[in-house]
């Protein structure tokens, strides 16, 4: 049994369909990669999954239990699967540990000494230990996006959604949280990526899916989707990619 | 994929079966059935005593338990809800399938929570009616005198003519007068330093001053300086030139953050096709304001409407010191009230507009 089995998920916003009777498995300690052209349901997807957003046909099961549907314990839901953001969305108003140590004081209930010690340990493993008493302000765009991770991290999910991460970074900033992500990977985190990097979604994904038009055109390995497209949308896409010199 | 990471897939999936069951709100749909039928007993009892002390002081039978019988059928219903509330949550507990549990357990949470909210209502009506009818309806007798307020309809409506034409022709004012000020305050470099200081001057000025002082000393001053046109205006003029420069002052501020609020990077976009400061700020940065701020601007105007009572100081004959008039020939409120009623039914269609536009403006930024 897949940890999260999505099964012809349909969303749609008004007359806009975004996601079109979508199905995909996400087996346990895999990475998945999401890619496609903007406005292929990426996002949506991912929000789905954690249920920010409802869909309106097809359901979602995480460990076989079905999430979608009324009654469900959202805030249940949300301590187990985890979400980082484009735009990092760390409270301004909170130091780096306030941020990250909100969710395990306030929803677990995890003594005050433990969450403090736990985060330090995380903020150690990314090197930013030092940052700790600082206001997300203060931190570049590569910290803020790290200190989410982590913040996400901190509530031990079974499941780690992270939605375009890298996208409203400067170029030098990426690699700082590629590198988290691909230590987390080897750790055996299970991850969904929304992605651009295609570079990185070739190097660390167990399988590739390619969205288009709110259904998953085309899955498989890495090496088959980057080597060896099947469909011709994909090819398509990856062509314009390579053109960009993104690939 | 090693063993023991199966291993704690597998515990991780039992921990969250285990965590994950029905929740059939069986706490909250209790508390939501008692405080609703507290609540159903105490309309009932006060809809039933106030409607009989209602016909005794010799109001009709028929509307009087009509009104009194919607709210018992209301506090009924809503008692009613909350019972089957709680039918639900007790089906939730018993359901065999867990997704049919879940949803019958979402249903009486939903259905519980609604009853609280209306109990809420009901009670506090129910406060509102004891508060007219106690000490022998003192409150409703002073403030609410139907007859008088029919009486006085007419007369205190035609005074509010003067309120509405003080409105109008200030309002049309302040709206260009403020912009003149908004833009004085926002010219740029060492040249537009002296303007901008008296704009600013003037702002913290008139911003400072409580309204009733300037129309006080507008309207009693000015026709003490002899001036020539100035001494002898009518004493709506000096209202209208008192709220103009009250207003004014505040209306800049509002055009002002509006202006300010255009990101710097539309003036740099602008400069860089050449356009000069004045073109930028006419095609590019005001236009873009005044969107933004169509909703502050209603709200001054509201406060603008409500303000023109004020002139009743300097004896203006408007609305409100008509009705005081008649309020004190009669010796009862209830004739003010009749201008309360005429300000609030002007008002509130405004305010709803407002919060449409803020709304939209909202949801826009929201998709974009």
């Amino acid at each position: 049994m897949a940890l999260v089995e999505v099964d012809k998920a349909t969303k749609r916003y008004g007359s806009l369909t975004v996601l079109n009777g979508l199905s995909l498995d996400i087996e346990a300690h895999q990475v998945v990669c999401l890619i496609g052209p903007s406005g292929c349901g990426k996002s949506t997807l991912l929000r789905c999954i954690n249920r920010l957003e409802t869909i309106q046909d097809g359901e979602i099961r995480l460990h076989g239990d079905r999430i979608t549907g009324p009654g469900v314990d959202l805030d249940l839901l949300r301590r187990e699967v985890g979400i980082v953001f484009q735009g990092y969305n760390l409270f301004p108003h909170m130091s780096v540990l306030e941020n990250i140590t909100l969710g395990p004081l306030k929803v677990l209930g995890m003594p005050r000494a433990e969450a403090r010690d736990k985060a330090m340990s995380l903020l150690a493993r990314i090197g930013l230990a030092h940052k700790a008493g600082e206001y997300p302000d203060r931190l570049s765009g590569g910290q803020q996006q790290r200190v989410a991770i982590v913040r996400a991290l901190m509530m031990d999910p079974a499941l780690l959604l992270l939605d375009e991460i890298t996208s409203a970074l400067d170029p030098e900033l990426v690699s700082e949280v590629l590198d988290i992500v691909r230590d987390l990977a080897r750790n055996g985190m299970t991850m969904v990526l929304a992605t651009h990097e295609m570079g990185f979604a070739r190097e660390v994904a167990d399988k590739v899916c390619f969205l288009h038009a709110g259904v998953v055109h085309e899955e498989g390995p890495p090496s088959q989707i980057f080597g060896d497209p099947q469909d011709e949308r994909t090819r398509a896409f990856l062509k314009s990619i390579i053109d960009a010199g993104r690939l | 994929m090693n063993k023991p990471a199966v291993m704690a897939n597998r515990e991780r999936a039992d921990l969250w079966h285990a965590r994950s069951k029905v929740r059939a709100h069986s706490v909250q749909t209790w508390a939501s059935l008692s405080i609703a039928t507290l609540t159903c007993v105490a309309v009932v009892l006060s809809a039933y005593s106030i409607a009989r002390y209602a016909i005794a002081q010799g109001w009709d039978r028929l509307p009087v338990w009509i009104g009194a019988g919607v709210f018992m059928t209301v506090a009924v219903l809503v008692a009613a809800s909350a019972a089957r509330a709680l039918q639900l949550s007790k089906h939730a507990q018993l359901a065999r399938d867990v997704y049919d549990g879940r949803a019958l357990g979402a249903r009486a949470s939903e259905q519980s929570w609604r009853a609280i909210s209306y109990s809420g209502a009901l009670v506090i009506l129910c406060i509102f009616a004891w508060f007219m009818v106690v000490n022998d309806a003192a409150v409703s007798r002073t403030f609410f005198d139907v007859d008088l307020i029919a009486r006085s309809a007419g007369t205190v409506l035609k005074a509010f003519g003067t309120n509405f034409f003080i409105f109008t022709v200030s309002a049309f004012l302040i709206l260009i007068w403020a912009l003149v000020i908004a833009i004085a305050r926002t010219l740029p470099g060492k040249a537009g330093r002296p303007i901008r200081m008296l704009a600013i001057i003037y702002s913290d000025l008139f911003r400072g001053l409580p309204a009733i002082i300037t129309i006080y000393l507008i309207g009693f001053g000015l026709p003490l300086t002899n001036l020539p046109i100035l001494k002898d205006l009518s004493s709506s003029a000096y209202a209208i030139i008192a709220l103009t420069l009250t207003y004014g002052a505040y209306t800049s501020e509002v055009y002002r953050a509006g202006i300010e609020s255009i990101h710097p990077s539309q003036i740099a976009a602008a400069r860089s096709l050449g356009l000069s400061y004045s073109k930028t700020m006419r095609y590019v940065i005001v236009p873009q304001a005044v969107r933004g701020i169509i909703p502050p601007l209603m709200n001054n105007c509201i406060s603008l409407q409500k303000d023109t009572a004020l002139v009743a100081i300097i004896g203006t004959i408007d609305a409100f010191n008509q009705s005081k008039i008649i309020a004190s020939n009669n010796f009862n409120l209830s004739a003010v009230t009749t201008v309360a009623i005429i300000f609030i039914l002007l008002t509130i269609p405004q305010a709803r507009l407002v919060d449409r536009l803020i709304e939209r403006d909202r949801n826009k930024r929201r998709s974009g």
